[in-house]
């Protein structure tokens, strides 16, 4: 999987070390607001978004963090670095599956 | 982009999972059976880039932020249908992993992001490329503009899907259930933003990073009838 394009995966990973750059943009995306945002930017907090909002509570590494890595700019960065590893390797898995589907 | 859980009524969200299933389902058979073994490598590169450079967080003025995709790379590499797959797949462990994104609004997310985005990124750049190299002068010009075309496009149905939630759901006093603004200011306050900042920064990644993978691997983004093209039926050359 990794061994005919090396360079693509070296450029990969380059882009994971300078991934903490990301953090720099502090701002919550237009509609993406956090229910303890909510408040702050809109006002209110929608009856029928309060409901869903937290349909799914098992991410276990929410926002890009790792639970215990924060309180500091590195920790953070440490943290969305981890993140990112874990979710190219995710993806690498899932996707390896129709390596072995393919054909020659 | 990433609609969270909450802002779409289970009367948007649960439809757009199942219009994206059947879509999944054509574009993994269509990856099955349309790639090769060994362009798979290159698929799993292309979802992983997409998976990080939505990492990538840009600074919007004003307190938002808003980020590129990379579908329309993977769409110029390996056609629409394999984009779709593998931005899908990106999304998909975003949401349940990392939490950004709702789980009920995956079908939305992966048909404005994946679906939406690829499609309509790849035929703007193949509108504007015509005949010529993909490492042409009008190639490149051609992938920037295909992805700040699918960007946005992808941008514009997000924004209408909040947008309509507003006009369509409302509790008895008046109040919005789920996403609270009107269309019109779902489509201002997006539009804004990624016709200004992610739109350009879109443009300027596909074409470094078709750049890059032109001077390592030039058989990729070769036209004429190398191992890819002849094997491009239906996923890359047309449909």
């Amino acid at each position: 999987m990794f061994k005919t394009y090396k360079n693509l995966w070296w450029g990969l990973l380059a882009l994971i070390i300078i991934s903490p750059l990301g953090l720099l943009a502090t701002g919550t995306a237009f509609g993406e607001w956090g229910l303890d945002e909510l408040v702050d930017e809109v006002g209110f907090i929608p009856a029928g978004l309060a409901k869903f909002a937290d349909f799914w509570p098992h991410s276990l590494m929410p926002d890009y963090s790792v639970p215990g890595m924060e309180g500091s700019f590195g920790l953070e960065a440490a943290g969305y670095i981890i993140s990112a590893v874990v979710g190219i390797l995710l993806v690498v898995l899932v996707i390896s599956i129709f390596y072995r589907m393919a054909r020659d | 982009m990433h609609i969270p859980d909450g802002y779409l009524s289970p009367q948007t969200a649960i439809p757009m999972i199942a219009v994206m299933v059947p879509v999944l389902g054509v574009a993994a058979n269509k990856v099955k059976n349309d790639l090769k073994k060994k362009q798979i490598p290159i698929l799993a590169a292309g979802a992983a880039f997409s998976f990080v450079i939505m990492m990538f967080n840009l600074p919007v003025p004003g307190g938002s932020s808003a980020h590129a995709v990379g579908a329309v790379l993977l769409a110029i590499l390996l056609g629409p249908w394999a984009a779709c797959l593998g931005v899908s797949v990106a999304l998909i462990i975003q949401a349940l992993v990392f939490g950004d994104g709702g789980i009920l609004a995956l079908g939305a997310n992966c048909f404005n992001i994946a679906f939406v985005m690829s499609f309509v990124g790849y035929y703007a750049y193949k509108l504007i490329k015509g005949a010529a190299d993909k490492l042409s002068g009008r190639g490149m010009a051609a992938a920037f503009i295909g992805g700040y075309v699918g960007l946005n496009i992808a941008a514009l149905t997000t924004a209408l899907m909040f947008g309509a939630q507003y006009h369509l759901f409302q509790a008895a006093d008046g109040t919005p259930l789920y996403f609270m603004y009107s269309i019109k200011v779902a489509v201002t306050a997006m539009m804004t933003e990624h016709l200004i900042l992610a739109g350009p920064v879109e443009g300027l990644v596909t074409v470094i990073a078709l750049w890059f993978v032109g001077q390592n691997y030039p058989a990729l983004l070769s036209n004429g009838p190398k191992w890819i093209a002849s094997n491009d039926k239906g996923v890359g050359s047309h449909v």
